[in-house]
């Protein structure tokens, strides 16, 4: 069948198979001549690795970009905002800008995090300085949830220390790595439970970046009321959102698996707060993915047969202040109900009309513009080309809350198309 | 109409009775100190807290389809059909001869609705510019609320409210300001709900699980529900709005002194017996008011101002009886092919959009369109525009309607209204189609 694209894939999802089928493209298997791969994290190490690795022919394309992880492990991300903020600092940009305190003014959307084992004494120092603050111990290379643990005493993390007495007979290696970040114990609330913020973001090439925001991104809800107090530290089902625990609560519900959408967000925050403070916090969001995806751009093999959709994990404080907590490389696509398998696939569907334009054979040559109509459910949400053509000197006066121009500051149901604004 | 509506009364009190008597539970009993204890340190988590009974045992005391039957065979016995005079004859479920409104009629009441008038639902979309319609309506809105003119925001919300504005809009057009004794009263309600267990809150609970809290839009406020809810059967000023509805609320007896008119009392306290759905009411409000004491004033004012008319029998022309008749006449003087294929089918169409009307589209339109629509409920101080919906609704999807062939296949085709937009469908419906 010439002309038809081959796709092979290692992750066994109905949401991604439907789509290849739909489009006619021909199934094969990995050692066969293949356009498209989907992979999964594991492999994409295997293709692009110094040993097993090969190299991709024009009409080949994957889904991850070699060094993704650049962004997606949490201690990786951690370093390379702090890198990326110094620079700025160093070059004297505006939006290295501080405040008395000496906290940034635009770019501080991560909490405070150290890696431990290596960052131990400095973590320390910092516990030290509110005692009574809660940290989150989060393990780097997992996902789902799993391993991560709050707490609010020092002994509890003890076997980090450098100089704990097991380091003797365990080698710094084989302690695994952690991050540990200043928890955020006042989440805006909505109904009295906590939630975060899942956005899907397709990024198809870092230099120049161009990145795309899914419209349709939802809240994930926790099934037990949120406190903040000491007692209830222990209990997963009040503090962490992620579905893979929640679905395990006596209370988890199958129809709508404790998923908002972001839509209804909006409207909530806009009818009892006011449409100012909504669409500045919508302006911030979009302004953290954008700054964390410039911060790794410089390190990032940006690989022409490569494009990644990412799924980004965002939590809102109780005064409108958008938290990065981390981004995914292999966002879920099992679908824990109805309207998720809906929305899944159109996920995937809007992706691979973007990555892969008109279904058809790739050439990963091509200038990456997908023309406006094929967008789906994604909109633009930064395009440096464009951005540069607009004048340099927009950068300067692009800071987050300010619209520029006749199209700036307005808010829809249907999501936003005016990143203009502050680009 | 109102002999009608007091035996559709008995039954409703005659199955509630009977549940109680099945199950051995009392209608009301004091709460054990402990258990008040315990409910009051539960207040603002309901929803994930073990009800004392288990739940499956009640039942919903009826559904909108059991009113739906109800309503079909209203009949005026001083009616003569004999020799009509016209010569067509009412083929939809309604047999009573109300007046309704035809589509010229409409067009004058709902003239603000016009296809020169700016709307938001209409001029606010992404393709037109805010420098048209929407600016200014916003300045306007504006104006009206730091002028506090209910009368004026009355008028202003037929054009529709901005999102923003909304929720001090309906305050205003509603009367409410919450002041201090509204919160206390509100408190004096919680009190009474802590110290008593009526039956009727068992209902409530299993209403809020079979619906809000499988909804899409409105589950993260489902314990906003119960607390709104049970206190509103506790509030015996409700019983006011018995003076202009042809309903009585329903009467109870002391244990032992059945008849004794001194031993009677309304139960629930505010004579209102929730059915099937009913959360369903103060659920779309939970986006405009986080404040319980708030959301509970709104939703008791526009409870005694209109929903009570959706499930109570009575001639008024926001009645649910006038509505049904008016979906119907609309549909039958305007769509006459499609009633008439659908009825040969079996699917006569009030069969399917009842349950529309009877929730004011809660829960089946998008909550943004669901808004939206009433606003101008609000605006119109009228509920007729639910029926004109519930027509453009099947103007709409005609098409696909006049293909199926049985009434399964027309309920599927109109089963998802969630991404429908409702302002434009009804100025296409009053103002655009050829008549």
């Amino acid at each position: 069948m010439a002309g038809k694209v081959k796709w092979v894939t290692d992750i066994e999802k109905s949401v991604l198979i439907n789509n290849f089928e739909k489009r006619g493209w021909v199934q094969v298997t990995e050692n066969e001549d293949w356009n498209f791969y989907w992979m999964s994290v594991q492999t994409i190490r295997n293709v692009f690795s110094v040993e097993t690795g090969y190299r991709l022919s024009d009409d080949q394309i994957v889904n991850h970009f070699p060094n993704h992880y650049e962004l997606t492990r949490k201690d990786l991300m951690v370093k390379n905002i702090k890198r990326y903020r110094k620079e700025l600092e160093k070059e004297g940009s505006p939006l290295a800008e501080k405040d008395e305190s000496g906290k940034y003014l635009y770019l501080d959307f991560v909490p405070i995090t150290y890696m431990l084992p290596a960052d131990y004494n400095l973590f320390v120092e910092e516990f030290r300085k509110s005692p009574s603050s809660t940290w989150i111990m989060k393990p780097c290379g997992k996902a789902q949830g799993k391993g991560i643990f709050l707490i609010n005493k020092l002994s509890q993390i003890k076997k980090w220390s450098r100089d704990s007495k097991t380091s003797s007979f365990m080698t710094q290696s084989t302690k695994e790595a952690y991050v540990i970040s200043l928890y955020i114990n006042n989440p805006l609330l909505i109904g009295g439970r906590k939630f975060d913020l899942r956005l899907y973001v397709l990024v198809s090439t870092y230099r120049p970046l161009r990145c795309y925001m899914y419209k349709l991104g939802f809240c994930r809800f926790c099934t037990v009321k949120y406190t903040p107090s000491t007692s209830e530290l222990d209990n997963m089902f009040v503090h962490l959102t992620n579905v893979a625990i929640q679905k395990h609560g006596e209370d988890y519900n199958h129809i709508h698996g404790g998923k908002w959408a972001v839509n209804n967000l909006r409207l909530y925050l806009e009818s009892t707060r006011g449409r100012e403070v909504t669409g500045k916090l919508f302006d911030e969001i979009h302004w953290v993915i954008v700054q964390s995806l410039k911060a790794v751009a410089p390190v990032m093999n940006n690989d022409k047969h490569c494009f990644e959709c990412y799924g980004y994990d965002i939590i809102i404080d109780d005064k409108l202040k958008p938290w990065l907590i981390e981004v995914n490389a292999s966002p879920s696509l099992t679908s824990s109900t109805a309207n998720d398998r809906i929305l899944k696939y159109n996920l995937i569907n809007d992706t691979l009309n973007i990555a892969v334009p008109n279904g058809e054979i790739p050439d990963c040559k091509w200038n990456k513009s997908p023309p406006k109509e094929v967008l789906g459910n994604y909109e633009i949400l930064y395009d440096e080309e464009l951005a540069q053509g607009d004048g340099a000197d927009r950068e300067l006066r692009s800071r987050p809350g300010q619209s520029l121009g006749p199209r700036g500051g307005r808010s829809r149901d249907s999501g936003r198309t005016v990143l203009t604004t502050w680009k | 109409m109102r002999k009608a509506q007091g035996s559709w009364e008995k039954r409703i009190l005659k199955s509630l009775n009977s549940m109680c008597t099945e199950l051995s539970i009392p209608l009301a009993r004091k709460r054990p100190v402990g258990e008040q204890k315990e409910l009051l340190n539960k207040w603002n988590e309901m929803g994930t807290d073990e009800p004392v009974l288990d739940l499956s045992l009640f039942r919903p005391v009826y559904a909108p389809k059991d009113f739906l039957e109800v309503l079909i065979n209203l009949r005026n016995p001083n009616y003569e059909n004999g020799d009509s005079h016209s010569f067509r004859t009412h083929l939809g479920l309604i047999q009573v001869p109300l007046k309704v409104k035809d589509i010229p009629e409409l067009k004058e009441f709902f003239v603000e609705l016009g296809l020169t008038a700016g709307q938001l639902g209409v001029d606010d979309s992404t393709q037109v510019p805010p420098e048209l319609f929407e600016n200014e309506h916003v300045r306007i809105g504006q104006k009206v609320l730091s002028e506090q003119d209910s009368a004026a925001a009355q008028q202003y919300i037929r054009q529709g409210s901005p999102t923003a504005l909304r929720a001090e809009l309906w305050a205003l057009i509603l009367n409410i300001s919450s002041q201090p004794e509204d919160i206390l009263y509100y408190e004096q309600l919680k009190t009474n709900v802590i110290q008593h267990d009526l039956l009727v809150d068992s209902l409530i609970y299993k209403d809020v699980k079979l619906t809000a809290s499988n909804d899409d839009y409105y589950f993260v406020f489902e314990d906003y529900l119960y607390q709104v809810l049970l206190c509103f059967s506790r509030d015996t000023s409700v019983l006011g709005h018995f003076a202009y509805s042809s309903a009585s609320p329903p009467k109870s007896y002391i244990r032992g002194k059945l008849g004794l008119e001194e031993y009677a009392v309304f139960y629930p306290p505010n004579g209102v017996i929730p059915f099937h759905g009913f959360s369903m009411y103060v659920a779309p409000l939970c986006f405009l008011y986080h404040e319980p004491s708030k959301l509970y004033q709104i939703f008791r004012e526009m409870y005694v101002r209109f929903f009570f008319r959706l499930h109570s029998i009575s001639s008024h022309p926001s009645g649910i009886v006038s509505l049904c008749l008016l979906f119907e006449t609309l549909l039958q003087t305007y769509l006459p092919q499609l009633f008439y294929h659908l009825r040969e089918i079996g699917a006569q169409p009030l069969r399917i959009s009842f349950k529309w009307m009877v929730r004011a589209f809660s829960g089946y339109l998008a909550t943004d369109q669901l808004l939206l629509l009433w606003d101008r409920i609000l605006g119109y101080n009228s509920l007729e525009i639910l029926a004109v919906l519930a027509a453009a609704v099947f103007a709409f999807r005609a098409v696909n309607l006049m293909e199926v062939t049985s009434l399964a296949a027309a309920e599927a085709v109109l089963a998802d209204l969630s991404t429908l937009k409702v302002m434009p469908l009804l100025q296409i419906f009053l103002f655009a189609t050829v008549t």
